[in-house]
């Protein structure tokens, strides 16, 4: 237990500091970094928490996705970045205020949710979940629910991805000119009458003259 | 001391404020902006793991795994945008991005 407690604190404070370090760096390549550092640190404590279909999903996903990709924007992009920091001095004040007053509000809650709401109710606090009693894997566990309750919800996400992946093609897609390109309604559209010209020519001259 | 569900609600919080902050302090970096978002959709998930893991019901991470993949939609469609952006304007400062306004 004290093993479990160890674990917690070292992966919630380099979640935490890696967290605060994203928004704080100078250099957007660093934030990307700090990114993936707090990716990783969460999917331990998903994994301390026992669902270790999700941390690896976090880690295949996100680090391996989505931070790349913020990686590949952030150092393909020429932008002066040290001109992008200006006013985060003057929105210094008003950011703390409004994240501090939420953070107390979002500790508190939790907080006597936990331990004073509905979910005190729960006899085995923090059991190794539905997985555990059943006997099955945590992969195992999700598994047998999404495919059966929530597969039109799955279908439903596969189809969000396909969009957004059409989307983002769409968006950057870019024709270069001069450069001559398959023109498929051309080719459909086609017949033999368009495509064939009989030419009767007399022997000795070419069809041009 | 056994770590329970509020030491990981209370770190999920922390994260999501850290996420506000840090969408209010840089407004005109649009990219460390898509960022906070992504670590705002991190601190939801581990709130919503947590609760599947302590009322052992599996269905939470589920939701979680949804949750995930709005993420990398968004931040997929949201950084093709601002490379379109980049591209028409030669800059990513959004707070003068106004061209829409008529």
């Amino acid at each position: 237990m004290a093993l479990q407690a160890i674990a917690f604190y070292l992966l919630a404070a380099v979640t935490i500091a890696a967290g605060f370090a994203v928004v704080s760096a100078r250099n957007p390549v660093h934030s990307v970094l700090f990114l993936i550092a707090a990716f990783f640190s969460a999917a331990g404590l998903f994994v301390l928490m026992g669902a270790e279909f999700l941390a690896m999903l976090l880690v295949v996903v996100y680090v391996g996705a989505v931070a790349v990709l913020f990686l590949f924007v952030v150092m393909m992009l020429d932008v002066d970045f040290a001109a992008l920091r200006q006013g985060f001095a003057r929105y210094m004040p008003l950011g703390g205020l409004v994240a501090g007053g939420l953070a107390i509000e979002m500790v508190v809650v939790s907080t006597t949710v936990a331990t004073q709401g509905a979910a005190r109710l729960n006899d085995q606090p923090m059991a190794r979940g539905a997985a555990a009693a059943a006997n099955v894997t945590n992969a195992e566990a999700i598994g047998r629910v999404l495919y059966t309750n929530y597969i039109y919800f799955f279908q439903a996400a596969g189809m969000v991805l396909l969009v957004a992946m059409i989307g983002a093609i769409v968006l950057t897609l870019r024709h270069k000119p001069h450069v001559r390109r398959q023109v498929i309604a051309d080719q459909v559209a086609r017949t033999p009458g368009a495509g064939l010209r009989m030419v009767s020519l007399k022997p000795g001259r070419g069809v041009g003259e | 001391m056994s770590i329970g569900l509020a030491h990981y609600l209370a770190v999920a919080a922390i994260l999501f404020t850290i996420g506000v902050f840090g969408i209010f302090v840089n407004r005109k970096n649009v990219i460390v902006i898509l960022m906070s978002i992504e670590l705002i959709l991190l601190a939801v998930n581990i709130n919503l793991v947590a609760f599947s893991v302590y009322l052992g019901n599996v269905v939470g991470q589920v939701f979680a795994m949804f949750v995930l993949t709005v993420a990398a939609a968004e931040a997929a469609v949201g950084l093709a945008i601002l490379v379109t952006f980049f591209r028409n304007r030669g800059d990513i400062a959004v707070d003068d991005a106004s061209m829409m306004k008529g």
